[in-house]
């Protein structure tokens, strides 16, 4: 973003009619062709070749990429509204594990009589707790297309309210910061609770089915997958379409200078609301498809660490480039797996270490290095293949 | 609306019908201190005004009431005669066409200079509205017409972020060109700029004056003498003295606020 070219003779970039993917930058194009090669070729590889094979994903590596992809879901929608916006939301995981919870009550009502106390109606911890019938807002969640709607509506409304108090109170920067994590902490705490009715700390877990297959089984697994990789691509049409148009614009301006677009008379509040319920909804699709790989969902996952984590999956990556956003929480969780099974203690420390070496050597993230470092080998094999689509003029964003 | 009808009385000799703002005994204050003390300024459409005093005379607080960004405690601001502009939020007060531009220069630093003078075109603010807005013909003409009025055409793909700081000063005053606003607030337009810089926008504002109503906040009494304007000048929240500048700069009490006793 800090390309200060200009050239001779400057032809106005406004409203080159141009294809969306010839609009689109490097990063993002390898990102969508990857995500969806990534939704085929990883099932395929896992079903279709013998266990000898070194290409054979086996599913238990599935699932985990699987969960990789719901977090490069989760920061893509971090990355809209902080990378876009300046919002910087601690509390993003709330919207991560509402999803979730809709997903998982979904689940839970699928089990029937195959619980521990064999009741068709109750999950298991509802008849432990002593209760005789089904609380109204477990209506509905026996259905599959009810409780996908919730997945989406539960996170957007509370984003939209939450949001509409703390954008029309004009309440920005740390202080904006400050009560979406007291938003997260809360639901954490009301989710600890028995009597909420979600399971208290042990959340909902045990899942038997989903639409009808077993969850267990690799055929679930790699569709669970391939949808992850789908949804990572679709939040990312999205997110660059609404980036990309005049509203993306606004978004900026409203980053850099918020008083300016005020006093021209933008509406900022509207503006920030939309970006946020739209990055809830994504977060909430998010936790929706990470419950049924991981098979568990509890309070724990609305810590305020988890949040925070999701920070800095972004600003490792590379803040305000979508692309860059995805890439850290894969690299990240990537590095995570890996430290955790070989140094479990050095782990935390290598994070917080992580995060201060891009805060003072990166502040654009990998993806602001990458680009830099590939120029270097300019006419080498990726120049060749970024030039496939390379249109004269990069893109001027 | 009310102060149509609170503004008869208030303002008893005055004729507000052909006023493009009529501002009458406006009091603000901030935990007791009085940055505004029923002060009255009266601005005739197609005017240029220069709004001279010392710091904390009330030149910010006066522009903050007339923008929407502070409410007055008492008084009346009325647009074109009618519009209570008290009642209205700065957005709203933004799209009846008056523009405001900031003491500092404040543009969207990682926009390009089209992009930014593309967004302040005159039109339709609303969210859904911009999700498919697309710049036609006659808004292009329009971004090379301002960008050619404030000698910006030339850096047009740069980004705004690295101008220089009278650069940065003329896109935003585009910005506020391209929406054609009536009345145009323009906070220190030549807060430190080079002398030729200084010539250069004294030039551009004589250009826009006439067409638009324009009200200017300034220390600087060179650039307001090449203004060659009615001046008003503030002090402690009220209007001192008006004239030429010749008058106001004679005038004892202007001298005694700006140089002491």
């Amino acid at each position: 973003m800090t390309e200060t070219s200009s050239s001779p003779v400057p032809a106005s970039t406004l409203g080159t009619p141009r294809s969306f993917v010839a609009r689109m930058d490097t990063g993002g194009r390898i990102l969508l062709v990857l995500s969806i090669a990534a939704a085929f070729l990883v099932p395929m590889s896992n079903a279709w070749l013998p266990a000898s094979s070194a290409f054979q994903i086996p599913t238990w590596v599935l699932s985990l990429l699987g969960k990789y992809l719901c977090y490069a879901l989760l920061a893509l929608a971090l990355d809209l509204v902080w990378g876009f916006c300046g919002i910087l939301s601690l509390g993003h995981g709330a919207f991560f594990a509402l999803g979730g919870y809709a997903m998982g009550m979904y689940l839970m009502r699928q089990i029937g009589t195959r619980g521990v106390y064999g009741n068709a109606e109750l999950p298991d911890f509802m008849v432990f707790l002593n209760w005789k019938e089904l609380p109204w807002y477990w209506y509905g969640f026996e259905h599959f297309w009810f409780a996908m709607l919730m997945v989406l509506l539960v996170p957007g409304v509370l984003a939209l309210v939450f949001g509409w108090f703390a954008f029309r109170s004009r309440v920005t920067g740390v202080y904006l910061s400050i009560i979406t994590q007291a938003l997260t902490y809360a639901l954490l705490l009301a989710f600890f609770r028995n009597d909420m009715g979600f399971g208290g700390n042990n959340g909902l877990t045990d899942f038997k089915d989903i639409i009808g297959f077993d969850i267990q089984s690799d055929g679930v697994r790699r569709t669970l997958f391939a949808s992850s990789a789908l949804s990572l691509a679709l939040g990312y049409v999205i997110c660059r379409l609404l980036v990309t148009s005049k509203f993306g614009r606004v978004l900026v301006s409203i980053r850099d200078a918020e008083s300016r677009a005020r006093f021209l008379g933008y509406r900022v509040e509207h503006y920030k609301l939309l970006a946020f319920v739209v990055s809830a909804m994504m977060a909430g699709l998010a936790g929706a498809l990470y419950v049924p790989q991981v098979g568990i969902i509890n309070p724990s996952e609305f810590s305020p660490a988890n949040s925070i984590e999701a920070v800095i999956w972004v600003a490792v990556g590379g803040r305000g480039t979508l692309y860059g956003a995805a890439l850290g929480a894969l690299v990240v969780n990537f590095a995570k797996s890996w430290f955790t099974g070989a140094l479990p203690e050095v782990w935390l420390y290598l994070l917080g270490a992580l995060f201060i070496c891009t805060t003072l050597f990166l502040p654009r993230g990998i993806a602001g290095v990458v680009p830099r470092l590939f120029k270097r080998f300019d006419g080498g094999l990726v120049g060749l293949i970024s030039g496939l689509w390379r249109r004269p003029k990069e893109d001027a964003r | 609306m009310s102060g149509l009808e609170r503004a008869p009385v208030a303002g008893a000799s005055q004729t507000f019908a052909d006023t493009i703002l009529y501002v009458d005994g406006v009091t603000v204050s901030f935990d007791g201190f009085r940055a505004l003390n029923n002060l009255s300024f009266v601005v005739a459409p197609g005017e240029m005004r220069a709004v001279i005093g010392p710091n904390g005379a009330g030149k910010t607080t006066f522009m903050d009431c007339v923008t929407g960004k502070t409410k007055p405690d008492k008084g009346t601001v009325l647009f074109r005669g009618t519009t209570d502009l008290t009642k209205m939020d700065e957005a709203a007060i933004t799209q009846l066409g008056i523009g405001r531009k900031f003491q500092k220069p404040t543009v969207f630093e990682t926009h390009t200079v089209e992009t930014n003078i593309e967004l302040a075109l005159a039109g339709n603010r609303s969210v859904f509205t911009s999700l498919f807005w697309r710049p036609g013909t006659a808004e292009k003409a329009r971004i090379d017409e301002i960008l050619e009025i404030v000698g910006l055409s030339d850096r047009r793909t740069m980004l705004a972020g690295a101008l220089s700081h009278g650069q940065k000063q003329w896109l935003e005053i585009g910005m506020l060109l391209v929406q054609d606003p009536e009345l145009l607030f323009l906070d220190e337009p030549v807060a430190g700029m080079t002398d030729a810089e200084t010539e250069q926008t004294a030039i551009l504002l004589r250009r826009i004056a006439g067409k638009q109503s324009v009200v200017v906040v300034e220390h600087d009494m060179e650039f307001i003498r090449a203004l060659g304007v009615k001046v008003t000048v503030l002090h402690e929240g009220s209007v001192l003295a008006e004239g030429s500048i010749d008058y106001v700069q004679a005038d004892p009490k202007v001298i005694e606020v700006y140089l002491g006793r």
